[in-house]
């Protein structure tokens, strides 16, 4: 056998060209390296790897997995805002003839790369994140109902996220957009390794997902703490527990298109081809009726959040507990009925158009009342405003616009002449960044205490805050503009040089939020460094109203030494205004789940075998899939996966955090 | 901080003014009836979002920590009458927006020839819209004027006050055939079709687009879009007429291939059937077009012989592209019109000698037929007539499909 045939067979179609040509690529790429080896390198001077294999990546404590999964969103949020950046820049300079300083090929890339990592590795490792850390600690349970699966579900989100990094380095990514609608991302028109990333990155990251939408419902469903009814359930709790329900009964639909278009892709055959009665129709109904509901799994538990925060920092009851319940349920069932919104113009007729429409501005309503409600929550209350409270004023003022451009858009003759263009975009942006990213924002200055025993520093939060919200403003009020200009979303260069000012204000918008994110980091890193300053012993630094405030900050592994007995949907606050003595002996051992690293091996194997299909390279693939099955039933057969936290432990923890909270109060 | 952000905006309402806001002032009926609507929902709506948006600001103001003169109500969670309100108010807008926009979808339904020219003036009964066949090519436009054979690429034109008649369709991905300054846009989608209707009211050049992302060369996918009187468009169309060239399936076979920022092109005459088999996918010579092979599937089909009756493309119309073949897929292939080999060359040589082909997607020949490798049978396929073939636009309607 020569080389010639040789090398294919082993490398499949890899081959040095590969590698990155562009200057801009190969610079980052450069930067990237010799980061990533100064981090391994440290690592190692420091002996790290150890106590992070043991404490961290093996873990099955819900709560570092939560700290995990913030940190692999936060990562990708630099990725993905810095693809923002250089599309702002791209757009702001390509006019009169001038094409800009990105080509198509790369340009494409870039907007395809910055909504699939948005989405699928910003937003939903942060929401995860987020439900994961607080979920079961709101319900007084010591763990998820599968903790192993939680571990394995947040690696197979990583598995997922470093493929997509790994296009940017080797070979390219999808050039489709982030939906890679067919024809155009079929073998035909997309015959190179793009659309294979992008399908299998969201292959091995959708597996996590649905895993863990079903860890968190069994959670919620079967572990709550006694006397913890349905309908006293905090409110953050129910959205998530939607949010999951969702996650279940969609992410199958996306696992299902995408593994259609694979088979499009690799064995040629015709579910979304033009010829042999192909029809790429059926692959836009199918991804939108996955990609609708998304848009409530990423919004949903924001709005628990805000509920929680609304109540917290107006010191009182969140007005109208029922019906907020009952209308995160509505939204969770309508949100199947809407799909079509996104393509009115691919030929429906009237009535169904019509329809979809109509259902649309339905959901509207519930959204509303939810709006409604924490109005109201605010009205007769006494509101600190601390940085989640900003965040949530913020969030409402902004909301409500985008929600009613979403309405507007709904309107189908409105959208055939608003569809695709950068009024859309403005509104999307809108709701993810004024409801999902300012949630998430509100979030971790509500938790970060919770998390780690200390508060978040208050100046720079406000830095950040005063960047984020003008900055949004500034960078998408233009788009809405170019929208009713008659501007496409997608185009790289401009003829209409009255166009180039409303960029060129994005632009700078877009460099005003990056001023903002910034801050965040600053923040972070003031924060840790002031620790000390910045602690909190009481574990309730915001005067809580759940049970995560209940126990201490960090939480203990086990996170209540004894069960706590629910009677109030603000459960404790209902503690506190009872009197509530913590119970200060008759400690017992405390089951616990043991780490495990089999999550680590089956996800870097999926990995492997990802990367193995996106080359051809199909001996590694094969391996790799072997190694999967062999992996997963050698851990069904460790039984050492549980352990005893002794009852000296126990005591000795809850003593010291005794002796902290009389510190406190003497 | 809130006087900064008006400071920031006044500036921009100054430029907000001075820009042309096409989709709010179009130049065309359609396009200013979908404008309108857009306006009166959002005048609907901030009916309830400038209240709410006011109350929050107010609430929290009033209701701030160290204003110790408000009152403090910490338990009051719950309130009949606000939750009535908070419920039915929304719902009374939506009623109102529901109702509009059920009216409103109908209306302007695309596909619905419009009824009016302007407000307040209906189309006469005599007048014939003037039809415009659009495909969308990698990456430009290609315009088919059936009732003046001619066809030109990347430049459009059409009276004002004459309704048009678009039929749409693509030759490889999806796009979206757009002008903002005279009606909405709709998608256009190989191997099917779609309409629109519309009409210009004023004179003038605008501007038209794909607006839905296709590849490469998206960017350059603009044309102008001329609307000018009854005698501009005649001296226009002379003007084609005179410039132009003609196009045959050969020529669009050349035209077909990816090709960015294209000048505008003018074609004297078009070869007739060339819609239908753009339409029908089967201008390359020799290719079964989808009305037939619609056809025959209705009539039971040709079972697994049929899977044999393909053949090799002769032109890889994915070229600019790349290699199009799943690495574990069959070569790139497509149906061969039913007949033998040696019957479906000589067809193909027949048609591009033939400038003139009235049906395309009916088979050559009727006598018993055969493709490669199937049996002598003509069972199911005497039944099929030539006027039952000649239908092929039909079938691939896009509403028509199983799924629209």
């Amino acid at each position: 056998m020569n080389a010639d045939t040789l090398i294919p067979l082993i490398f499949g179609r890899l081959t040095l060209e590969a590698l990155p040509h562009e200057p801009i690529v190969l610079a980052t790429m450069v930067v990237v390296v010799l980061g990533g080896a100064a981090l391994v390198g440290a690592l190692t001077y420091f002996k790290l790897w150890g106590y992070l294999w043991k404490e961290w990546f093996t873990t099955v404590d819900h709560k570092k997995i939560g700290i995990m999964y913030m940190i692999l969103g936060l990562i990708m949020f630099v990725r993905g805002f810095a693809d923002a950046i250089m599309m702002r820049l791209q757009q702001a300079m390509a006019f009169g003839g001038s094409e800009g300083y990105l080509n198509a090929h790369h340009y494409d890339q870039i907007f395809t790369a910055h909504g699939v990592i948005m989405i699928f590795f910003v937003a939903m490792p942060l929401v995860t994140g987020i439900m994961n850390y607080v979920v079961p600690l709101q319900i007084g349970a010591r763990d998820v109902s599968f903790p192993f699966l939680n571990n394995f579900s947040f690696w197979m989100t990583t598995a997922g996220a470093v493929i997509v990094m790994a296009s940017l380095f080797v070979g390219e990514f999808a050039r489709t957009g982030w939906l890679a609608y067919p024809p155009l991302s079929g073998i035909g028109y997309s015959p190179g390794v793009g659309v294979d990333y992008y399908i299998w990155a969201l292959q091995i990251a959708g597996v996590g997902t649905t895993l863990s939408g079903i860890n968190l419902i069994a959670t919620i469903v079967k572990m709550r703490a006694p006397g913890m009814g349905m309908m006293k359930m905090p409110v953050f709790t129910w959205t998530s527990l939607c949010t999951n329900v969702l996650i279940v009964a969609s992410f199958p639909v996306l696992t299902a298109v995408l593994a259609l278009l694979t088979l499009d892709r690799y064995v040629g055959t015709n579910f979304f081809t033009n010829d042999f009665g192909g029809n790429p129709m059926m692959y836009v109904n199918l991804i939108w009726i996955w990609g609708h509901p998304e848009v409530y799994i990423l919004i949903l538990p924001l709005f628990g959040v805000f509920s929680e925060i609304a109540s917290t920092f107006s010191g009182k009851k969140l007005f109208g507990y029922t019906s907020m319940v009952y209308a995160t349920v509505v939204i969770t069932i309508l949100s199947y009925l809407v799909w079509l919104h996104h393509f009115f113009t691919m030929g429906s007729g009237a009535s169904v158009n019509s329809f979809f429409g109509i259902t649309t501005m339905i959901i509207s309503i519930p959204t509303g009342a939810k709006i409604f409600n924490w109005l109201f929550t605010m009205y007769r209350g006494r509101i600190r405003f601390e940085l989640p409270m900003m965040w949530l004023v913020a969030f409402m003022l902004t909301f409500v616009i985008g929600g009613m451009t979403g309405v507007l858009l709904a309107v189908p003759p409105a959208d055939f002449v608003l569809h695709n263009s950068l009024f859309l975009i403005a509104h999307f942006h809108n709701v993810i960044i004024g409801g999902v990213l300012f949630g998430l924002f509100a979030a971790i200055n509500f938790w970060w205490p919770k998390a780690f025993g200390f508060k978040l520093d208050k100046f720079w939060g406000m830095v950040s805050f005063c960047c984020w919200v003008p900055g949004f403003w500034l960078a998408f009020a233009p788009l809405y503009v170019l929208g009713l200009m008659g501007v496409t979303r997608r185009m790289r260069v401009f003829d209409d040089p009255s166009l180039q000012i409303w960029f060129v204000i994005a632009a700078i918008g877009a460099g005003v939020i990056a001023l903002g994110i910034a801050a965040m980091f600053i923040q972070f890193a003031v924060s840790i460094i002031n620790r000390d300053k910045l602690r909190d012993t009481t574990g309730d630094p915001w005067g809580g109203r759940t049970l995560e405030w209940a126990t201490s900050s960090p939480p203990p592994a086990y996170n209540f030494a004894s069960t706590p007995v629910v009677h109030d949907a603000d459960a404790w606050w209902d503690m506190k205004k009872k009197k509530y003595q913590r119970p200060l002996s008759g400690y017992k051992a405390i089951h616990m789940p043991s780490n495990t690293g089999a999550g680590v091996i089956i996800s870097g194997l999926c990995l492997v075998m990802g990367l193995a299909l996106v080359w051809y390279i199909w001996w590694l693939a094969a391996l790799s899939f072997l190694g999967v099955l062999a992996v997963s039933i050698a851990h069904t057969f460790n039984y050492k996966r549980d352990y005893y936290i002794p009852a000296d432990e126990v005591r000795a923890t809850e003593e010291a955090r005794t002796r902290l909270l009389a510190g406190t109060e003497g | 901080m809130r006087l900064l952000r008006l400071l920031l905006l006044a500036p921009l309402a100054a430029a907000l003014s001075a820009c042309d806001l096409v989709v709010l002032k179009p130049a065309g009926d359609v396009a200013q009836q979908q404008g309108d609507l857009l306006m009166v929902s959002t005048l609907l709506m901030l009916l309830i979002i400038v209240p709410v948006m006011s109350l929050t600001v107010f609430f929290a103001w009033k209701y701030r920590a160290s204003n110790k003169e408000a009152e403090y109500q910490p338990d009051w969670d719950h309130s009949t009458h606000l939750e009535v309100v908070i419920w039915a108010a929304p719902l009374l807008i939506i009623i109102c927006l529901g109702a509009l926009t059920w009216a409103g979808t109908h209306l302007l339904d695309p596909y619905r020839p419009i009824d009016r020219i302007k407000p307040g003036q209906a189309v006469a009964e005599n007048v014939e819209p003037l039809q415009v066949n659009v495909v969308a090519l990698d990456w430009k436009w290609l315009f088919i004027y059936p009732q003046y054979g001619v066809a030109t690429v990347n430049e459009l034109a059409a009276p004002v006050d004459r309704p048009i008649r678009f039929h749409i369709t693509s030759s490889s991905v999806m796009n979206s055939f757009y002008i903002p300054a005279l009606a909405g846009q709709i998608y256009a989608m190989p191997g099917m079709e779609t309409k629109l209707h519309a009409v210009i009211n004023r004179p003038g050049d605008y501007e038209g687009f794909s607006a839905n992302y296709s590849g490469d060369g998206f960017s350059h996918m603009r044309f102008v879009f001329h609307g000018v009187d009854q005698a501009g468009f005649d001296g226009w169309i002379a003007g084609v007429r005179r410039g132009g060239q003609a196009l045959d399936r050969e020529r669009y076979l050349e035209l077909e291939k990816p090709s960015e920022k294209v000048p505008a092109l003018y074609f004297a005459n078009v070869e007739g059937g060339l819609w239908d088999a753009i339409l029908n996918m089967c201008v390359e010579p020799g290719k079964m077009c989808m009305g037939e092979m619609m056809q025959i599937d209705r009539k039971g089909g040709l079972t697994m012989a049929s899977v044999r009756n393909t053949m090799p493309l002769v032109y890889d119309k994915y070229a600019g592209r790349g290699k199009n073949a799943a690495v574990f897929g069959s070569d790139d292939s497509y149906v061969m019109t039913i007949c033998t080999p040696l019957q479906a060359e000589a067809a193909a040589a027949e048609r591009i000698r033939r400038a003139e082909l009235d049906s395309v997607s009916a088979p050559v020949s009727l006598a018993p037929l055969m493709g490669q490798g199937l049996s002598l049978q003509g069972q199911p396929m005497a039944a099929l007539s030539r006027s039952q073939q000649s239908t092929g636009a039909v079938s691939t309607d896009v509403r028509s499909a199983p799924n629209a």
